[in-house]
């Protein structure tokens, strides 16, 4: 992984702090809101991503279904704060909504993931875009809970906690790339630990590791675990930023969203997906603004990238100029 | 969920059987479409996510010949042929290069040509919906009465049209030498190249023929409701169902998964009228967890 080579938390975390603060000072510099959203989409997408690269980069399992616990982050976190326990909890609602949204992810991503996991390849693809479209049928059948196709409408409220206001955009952008930063950080010890070459080895070659004494069934559900609580982190944050949730995002075309920043940026690189949420985001933004037809930009921007490049970009930069 | 609405429709002759006739409409139709996906996975091994923009072709095909000719056979025939012929170019031109990559691969690949498609569809002939190619003529009379359950001739003659497609399929891979070759090309490709058999002709007849499925699919549809850019988006899951329960691969598994999928959503939209897609999703799921090579597939 170029040039950060080893496993060491300190520096990882020192890099990020120094990110943090370049983009904090870079908010104050170019004071474009159209910039600052797109930077804080950019690290929630990213998140999103990075979280199915686990399954998809080291584990090799293509998991299409991988939308459904960024939806049961996004509904988790939108009906806490629509309920009465926002009046008795007060300043701590919003981090209790975000650990209760990743909680129920967790939870839900552990029930599937013990059943996906049993199946391979194809099958295993077809499952999870199975529980992912059950998922979905679910959410727009209970109008009543969850507003049904409409969305769950009618706002929250975010009460401040701890000095910060997220109704106010730089605390919103400040907190969102703040906590992107600690949960990345905290990714690459696992994807650096014995764990995370674990899964690289069930990936290379099952056989071995299996031989090895190595439990694979529970590598493989683990990580199909943790990957499910990132994705419902990002998508409670996309709820917080919205200010709603909305079923599309249960749908199966948004599982296909990570899978093409997955391809752009480069899934054998550790900060491929982000790259690749930022080249989505940055292309999504300035197609949309020039022409109604941004799926045929699209399109043919991944058509180029599977024929042409066929590798993400980070990938290619990395094995270009870094790797001999 | 209504239960007892179910039952009632059960024991009411009118209600059994006009949810039946319907069931066999969505069924017959979603086979057309599906049994093209599932002879391309088994043949040429590529789960072809783009099949549902195929379909989209056929409607928009069919539309078009028919605003010129107003002749319904000739619309819903070229809608067919005209998608077979878009799908051996897409063959030749992307699909082949993709028969050994990684099922992500194929599937980022597929899908980049759905959203081209979907946006070209849309500069050609605009984002509004277009009103269909409507029923022929002939079908244009009053609705057959059976025990009062109200049954129009035109669905009638879908199921009928897809039924014989059903048999002529059956025929062509069992009974003939092209069937042969492409059973035959499934099992052991090298095989077939070996004894001087050009097997590249055979996968992209077999691509052509699943397009063609989906383009006459298309095309039917077409004369039942609108036609409109991104309609193959919900038909595309329905035939993966399909492809699942009935085994990946087996078109007969397809048939059997066809009628099963139109009548949960027959009946299903009398029991649970906001759940009737999560219906075909449990069994979808069930099927996997109990069974994953579905009804009729091969266990590896």
């Amino acid at each position: 992984m170029g040039f950060l080579k080893k496993d060491n938390f300190e520096r990882d975390a020192f890099i990020g702090l120094i990110v943090w603060i370049f983009l904090l000072i870079f908010y104050f510099v170019i004071p474009s809101p159209g910039i600052h959203d797109i930077i804080q989409k950019v690290f929630i997408l990213g998140l999103f991503a990075m979280s199915l690269n686990i399954l998809i980069g080291y584990l090799g399992l293509v998991a299409f279904g991988h939308a459904t616990f960024f939806a049961a982050g996004a509904y988790t976190l939108g009906l806490f704060l629509q309920s009465s326990i926002v009046n008795n909890l007060g300043s701590l609602s919003i981090p209790a909504a975000i650990i209760s949204a990743i909680f129920i992810s967790t939870v839900l991503a552990a029930f599937i993931g013990a059943i996906c996991i049993r199946l391979k390849d194809i099958y295993f693809s077809f499952l999870t875009l199975a529980f992912q479209m059950l998922i979905y049928s679910i959410i727009l059948a209970l109008v009543s809970i969850t507003g049904g196709d409409q969305g769950l409408m009618g706002g929250f409220p975010k009460p401040p906690f701890l000095g910060i206001d997220l109704g106010k955009p730089f605390d919103f952008y400040a907190f969102t790339i703040f906590i992107s930063i600690i949960t990345i950080v905290l990714l690459r010890q696992l994807i650096e630990s014995p764990f995370g070459y674990g899964l690289r080895m069930i990936r290379d070659n099952p056989d071995r590791p299996a031989a090895l004494g190595f439990n694979n069934q529970r590598h493989k559900l683990i990580a199909f675990i943790i990957a499910g609580s990132i994705a419902g982190l990002a998508g409670s944050l996309q709820a917080l930023l919205d200010v709603g949730a909305y079923p599309e995002w249960a749908f199966w075309a948004k599982s296909a969203e990570p899978l093409f920043m997955i391809l752009l940026g480069g899934m054998h690189s550790f900060l491929g997906p982000l790259m690749g949420a930022f080249i989505f985001e940055i292309l999504n933004d300035f197609v949309t603004a020039n022409t109604r037809y941004y799926g045929l930009v699209l399109g043919l921007v991944i058509l180029s990238f599977v024929l042409g490049l066929r590798r993400g970009l980070l990938d290619w930069l990395l094995i270009k100029f870094y790797r001999k | 969920m209504e239960i007892f609405a179910l039952f009632d429709c059960i024991i009411t002759p009118a209600c059994l059987i006009s949810q039946t006739a319907g069931g066999l409409k969505i069924g017959m139709l979603l086979f057309l479409v599906a049994s093209g996906l599932t002879l391309v996975f088994g043949v040429l091994g590529v789960i072809n996510f783009a099949h549902g923009a195929l379909y989209m072709l056929g409607a928009y095909f069919s539309w078009q010949v028919m605003s010129i000719t107003g002749h319904f056979g000739l619309a819903v025939i070229s809608g067919a042929i005209g998608v077979g012929i878009f799908g051996l170019i897409f063959e030749r031109l992307l699909i082949n290069k993709v028969y050994n990559s990684d099922l992500l691969v194929q599937i980022l690949l597929c899908y980049s040509v759905i959203l081209i498609l979907d946006d070209l569809v849309m500069i050609i002939w605009g984002d509004e919906f277009l009103s269909g190619i409507g029923v022929p003529e002939v079908f244009q009379v009053p609705p057959l009465f059976i025990f009062d359950a109200i049954i129009p001739p035109f669905h009638i003659a879908i199921i009928v049209i897809s039924m014989i497609v059903a048999l002529l399929l059956w025929i062509i891979m069992t009974k003939t030498k092209f069937g042969k070759l492409v059973r035959a090309t499934a099992v052991n490709p090298r095989m077939l190249e070996a004894l001087g058999i050009n097997t590249n002709v055979i996968k992209a007849g077999v691509f052509m023929l699943g397009s063609f499925l989906a383009g006459l699919g298309g095309a039917l549809a077409a004369s039942l409701g609108s036609v409109v850019s991104g309609m193959g988006n919900s038909i595309i899951i329905e035939s993966f169902i399909v492809t699942v329960i009935g085994g990946m691969g087996s078109i007969s598994g397809a048939f059997l998964a066809s009628i099963i999928i139109g009548m949960a959503r027959s009946f299903g939209a009398v029991a649970m009228p906001l759940f009737t897609d999560g219906i075909m999703f449990l069994i979808m799921v069930l099927v996997l967890v109990m069974k994953p090579e579905g009804l009729m597939g091969k266990k590896k």
